[in-house]
């Protein structure tokens, strides 16, 4: 995700809530901020519904934010923790669903046919039985291969905390698989 | 590039969930719009609070009722 710079002017009137300024702000950002999102949910139209809370959030927090930092990554932060309430079930139970998806769309991408079925239920009922913290991590690490570096900055921890969580998570996994009866 | 792991898994991972590349097909400010007007028409919790406090007053005392009455 490209983080663009931002005009401090720009970013003084967003901060003074300016709700012109922020729209450009929100028009600017939102195709990035959904794109981080939808890689953390698989799922767009629960990706749209977080863009938006992702956005309110950013609005009400606005007197805080200090011009002189940088938009993009804190509109990152922001995301990530509103894609992990998700995760978490604090969102996603309450929230009203505004977007329906179409019957057609199909919402996580069609994986490897060559894989089986059942391997695949099972890894699926693994990968959901991790904790959302290690669970968003090993979804952008492991299967977006985005860099630790880029997911240490979206979550606001260190590189060596997304190495670690990474490790749980695949500690765990393995575990879990093994209880299943799949040894990878 | 990250570091390798548990291979096995990993490429069990991928094999199972594609890596998603989807961008956003349409411009979500209108629905932004309606969630800030949502907002701003919210009473807060305390409005409601002193509301009740209020009504819990008129009703021990209400004697108060024409007091209230005059000072509006």
């Amino acid at each position: 995700m490209e983080l663009l710079e931002q005009p401090t002017e720009l970013l003084e009137r967003f901060a003074r809530g300016e709700l012109e300024a922020f729209e450009k702000l929100f028009r600017q950002f939102q195709g990035e901020v959904y794109g981080w999102i939808v890689r953390i949910v698989r799922d767009p139209g629960l990706a749209e519904d977080l863009t938006v809370e992702t956005f309110w959030r950013i609005y009400r927090a606005r007197a805080r934010f200090d011009p002189g930092r940088n938009f993009g990554a804190w509109a990152r932060r922001i995301a990530s923790n509103a894609a992990l309430d998700c995760l978490k079930g604090g969102y996603g139970k309450n929230a009203r669903r505004e977007t329906e998806l179409p019957e057609d769309f199909v919402s996580v991408p069609v994986p490897d046919p060559g894989v089986q079925r059942d391997l695949r239920e099972r890894t699926e009922r693994a990968f959901q039985r991790l904790p959302a913290k290690l669970r968003i991590v090993a979804t952008l690490a492991l299967v977006e291969e985005r860099p630790y570096k880029e997911i240490a900055e979206a979550l606001d921890i260190s590189t060596a905390a997304v190495k670690l969580r990474v490790f749980r998570a695949l500690r765990l996994l393995r575990k879990s698989l093994k209880q299943m009866g799949v040894e990878p | 590039m990250n570091e390798p792991h548990d291979q096995g898994i990993e490429d069990l991972l991928k094999k199972t969930f594609a890596r998603v590349n989807h961008d956003l097909e349409h411009d979500l400010w209108p629905r932004m719009l309606r969630r800030l007007d949502e907002r701003s028409a919210a009473v807060p919790w305390f409005d409601w609070a002193l509301l009740a406090l209020l009504a819990l007053w008129l009703c021990f005392w209400p004697g108060a009722i024409p007091v209230l009455l005059y000072h509006l």
